[in-house]
């Protein structure tokens, strides 16, 4: 598959034949990865795929059971993670992976502070943190709590600190799915400074468009098998998609039909099931109205801390509204989360994480949580009663493992992802709001998410869906809330005409004024 | 070729349950302790009373059970309740004082102890106050009337090591019915009252929730709030009982020395149990085994004839071997060195 007429460098990476198993699994089964300096090399495959076990082979975290790397030309064997750095290669991982509650200059710096005899030079330390900040375009104060910076700037954050080795591979590892469309473009700006400094960079991402953007070339994995070797430029998206799945790529497609079938259809508009009337909160969304109406796709846009997730979290009382009235069905009590739960406005957080899954609990535990948490403490769901939801949204949702005693931790995004719908689906809601739903999670369990929610919707489910995949929201939604500076910049009613751009319109103009 | 496959299977299984481990440690401190002192296990009827070391044992477990019990339910919070012995000490002081003050009647010692239970329960219920309305670290909370416990049984009996005399009262330490000693009966009435309490209602699985991931479980519509007071509530509850009970057949109230350091017995029974200190999961058999392992090591000191100096040398020792069996770390790095593994792996 390897393209060997290729005239480029000496490649600064070769895997060759990589097998490793796992009890009762083949991960990679003789897997080839090529990566050459100065090139952007994307490594792309559905969720279990193998891409991350490949990585973590490369990162030195498992040895393979067979095959061989080679870094600069030279055989290596990666007993650690240590040995991997040695020898030139840095990570960012998908999640996070700094201290939250130590300062910016001491993430970055961290095992490399700048020594004065046994003690550390802070002073220098930050300005060795400034300088590789300002290689990223970035400026921040280095003695700034990590934590008090959003998700976007943590990532770069991250990438700061795998910089500071000067690493001959740079792996990169999901990087832009917490970031918005100008944080990317910044951050490519980076990639492809550091490619033209000779840096191989592997990069690994769910957004084609992204892969397509920044990357020469691309191998492409599929249940731990190598399926091919490409120049980026020499393949179709559809024909990547198919190669990653092993099928058409047309599942994308059919869900595309409903926002033109729904936007053209009449809705029965006399009484909206949520709206909110002047609703905000200081510093966190200022006060707007909306109307949300039955069986209708409301999506929101905008850009990442435009206050989309804000909004959301005042609708649904995860943070209490400061102003404004709030009326569910006629109810105007002050929202907070059990009360919302009770009245039928679920809320699945964008941090699956942190504001979702309790991962220690089962798969059971967590589609139970909310419907119990409604019951109250001492009135616990019959047995009974809860196996028959589960085993029905396991099946409905296609939850994999199908086992709802398996521990929620141990599932993928995308099932994870399922699981936290199937606990608020299981509360029979009428409303329901999606904070990023299908973030970081493949392109067949996106699919399947997309077609889940315009099923609920024909059922009679209002849902806000909040995406910042654009092309994602206007498929589904029959109207899009443009969010700008915390300030509802406009709203959208779909149609044919509709694109991409409008909406960036939307978001640009008010900019300008 | 299948069967010895699923002999192993099945061993491994077995070796991998978070009880496996203090089970198997205390069934051969008890084995020892008979081959080293034959008659250990003999249990007689005496006076129609049972009688002998596995009855004392049973007896003297019942004090960590109590305390195990409430903090198992703190731990699982993600919190911890360092009061516990001082709030033994507070309510033997309180029901002491009562009888002392009214006489040594049986209704006088129902109602002593029916006041001592109620003062605990005061005292759980501002340990919550402390840690959910006001936000204080459980840590520091709790440790507030860890220190100022004592004083406050000290005001109390003013000062006095309280003595009285009321055989009712004291037949809650030290009687028996139907045979059993009563405290085992307390014991048992008290385990089944709480495993009803969390497992059959879903207070267990929200506590458990909240412990893991407390935000996520806001979002869920969880209330943490009432549900952490009502566990810090109920350990103190339980922390009353257990000093009434531990403390009924001396009939002195000194407040200086009862519940000492019983606080970090009771971590200990909770750990030992397979309960992680950091909140989450918690198992209430995994107390029981922990707490009869621990008064078995206490008992074992005396049947081995161990030096009082190197007590709690062997105390640590025991408890030692016990984490490191359990740890899955560790197990990992020994089985991975073993062949055993392979033949697992191909079946």
């Amino acid at each position: 598959m390897t393209d060997q007429k290729d005239p480029g460098q000496a490649p600064v990476v070769e895997m060759r034949g990589i097998t490793i198993e796992f009890p009762g699994v083949k991960a990679l089964d003789g897997v080839d990865l090529t990566i050459r300096p100065g090139e952007v090399h994307a490594l792309m495959g559905e969720n279990g795929a193998g891409k991350s076990t490949l990585i973590k082979i490369l990162t030195g975290v498992y040895q393979p059971g067979a095959g061989a790397i080679r870094v600069a030309g030279e055989d290596v064997r990666f007993g650690s993670t240590a040995d991997s750095q040695a020898a030139g290669i840095s990570t960012v991982y998908q999640e996070v992976n700094l201290c939250p509650n130590l300062s910016v200059a001491e993430n970055i710096m961290l095992g490399h502070e700048v020594r004065r005899g046994p003690f550390v030079d802070w002073s220098a330390t930050r300005r060795a943190a400034t300088k590789h900040l300002a290689r990223l375009g970035l400026d921040l104060d280095p003695a700034s709590i990590l934590d008090s910076h959003s998700l976007a700037v943590q990532q770069l954050c991250a990438i700061a600190r795998a910089m500071v080795v000067r690493p001959r591979v740079l792996i990169l590892d999901e990087p832009t799915s917490s970031l918005d469309k100008a944080e990317v473009a910044e951050l490519f700006r980076v990639v492809r400074g550091l490619r033209d400094e000779g840096v191989a960079i592997l990069f690994v991402s769910h957004f084609l468009d992204q892969v397509y953007e920044i990357s020469d070339r691309m191998t492409i994995l599929r249940n731990g098998r190598l399926v091919g070797e490409h120049r980026t430029a020499e393949l179709s998206r559809m024909d990547l998609v198919s190669a990653m799945v092993g099928r058409s790529g047309e599942i994308l497609a059919d869900v595309g039909e409903r926002a033109a079938r729904v936007a053209a259809a009449e809705h029965d508009r006399a009484e909206p099931v949520l709206s909110a009337q002047g609703l905000g909160r200081p510093g966190s969304a200022a006060p707007f109205d909306l109307d949300l109406f039955e069986g209708e796709i409301v999506g929101m846009a905008g850009l990442l801390g435009s206050g989309r997730t804000e909004l959301a979290r005042l609708l649904f009382g995860a943070d209490k509204p400061s102003e404004g009235a709030l009326a569910v069905r006629g109810d105007t009590r002050a929202p907070s989360p059990l009360v919302s739960l009770r009245r039928g406005v679920v809320y699945s957080s964008e941090d699956r994480k942190k504001e979702g899954i309790i991962g220690d609990l089962t798969v059971r535990e967590n589609i139970a949580l909310a419907i119990q948490a409604g019951r109250g403490a001492l009135r616990k769901v019959p047995a009974k009663e809860l196996d028959a939801v589960v085993a029905k949204y396991i099946e409905a949702l296609q939850i994999h493992p199908a086992n709802p005693d398996a521990l929620v931790r141990n599932l993928s995004g995308g099932n994870q992802q399922k699981v936290l719908l199937a606990r608020w689906l299981a509360t029979g809601p009428k409303v329901l709001i999606l904070d990023e739903p299908t973030r970081g999670i493949d392109v067949g369990a996106k699919a399947e998410i997309q077609r889940l929610v315009t099923e609920l919707a024909d059922q009679g489910l209002s849902v806000l869906f909040i995406s910042s995949e654009l092309e994602e929201v206007l498929r589904l939604s029959e109207r899009v809330v443009v969010l700008r500076d915390r300030h509802v910049a406009g709203v959208i009613h779909n149609g044919p005409d509709v694109t991409v751009e409008t909406v960036l319109e939307t978001i640009a103009e008010r900019a300008a004024s | 070729m299948n069967a010895p496959n699923n002999v192993v299977a099945n061993l491994r299984r077995l070796t991998r349950h978070h009880l496996f481990w203090p089970v198997a440690a205390l069934v051969a401190l008890v084995l020892a302790c008979g081959a080293y002192s034959p008659g250990f296990l003999d249990v007689t009827v005496a006076d129609s009373h049972l009688f002998g070391q596995p009855v004392d044992i049973l007896r003297q477990s019942v004090t960590p059970l109590l305390l195990g019990l409430g903090m198992c339910l703190v731990i699982a919070t993600g919190g911890i309740d360092l009061s516990v012995g001082a709030v033994m000490a507070i309510s033997l002081a309180v029901s002491l004082t009562f009888i002392d003050a009214n006489g040594p009647g049986t209704a006088t010692a129902l109602t002593a102890l029916v006041i001592g239970l109620i003062t605990a329960l005061v005292i759980g219920t501002f340990n919550g106050f402390l840690v959910t309305v006001l936000g204080i670290q459980p840590f520091i909370a709790t440790m507030i009337l860890m220190v100022a416990g004592r004083g406050v049984a000290m005001l109390v009996t003013k000062g006095q090591i309280t003595t009285t005399a009321s055989p009712a009262f004291k037949s809650i330490g030290s009687g028996f019915v139907l045979g059993v000693p009563t405290p085992v009966v307390i014991g048992a009435v008290v385990l089944a009252i709480v495993a009803v309490l969390v497992r059959r209602t879903a207070l267990g699985m929200l506590v458990e929730s909240i412990g893991i991931n407390r935000e996520a479980s806001r979002l869920a519509g969880v209330r943490a709030t009432g549900l952490i007071w009502t566990v810090y509530a109920i350990c103190g509850l339980l922390a009353g009982l257990a000093g009434i009970v531990y403390g009924a057949p001396t009939m002195a109230a000194d407040a200086n020395n009862i519940g000492l350091m019983k606080e970090l017995d009771a971590i200990m029974v909770v750990v030992l149990g397979g309960t992680k200190l950091d909140g989450g999961k918690f198992s209430l058999a995994g107390v029981v085994v922990g707490s009869l392992l621990l008064t078995t090591i206490e008992r074992a000191v005396i049947i081995f004839h161990i030096p009082s100096q190197v007590t709690p040398l062997f105390k640590a020792l025991v408890l030692i071997v016990v984490c490191l069996a359990a740890s899955e770390r560790l197990r990992r790095a020994v089985t991975g060195l073993l062949p055993v593994r392979r033949l697992q792996e191909a079946s």
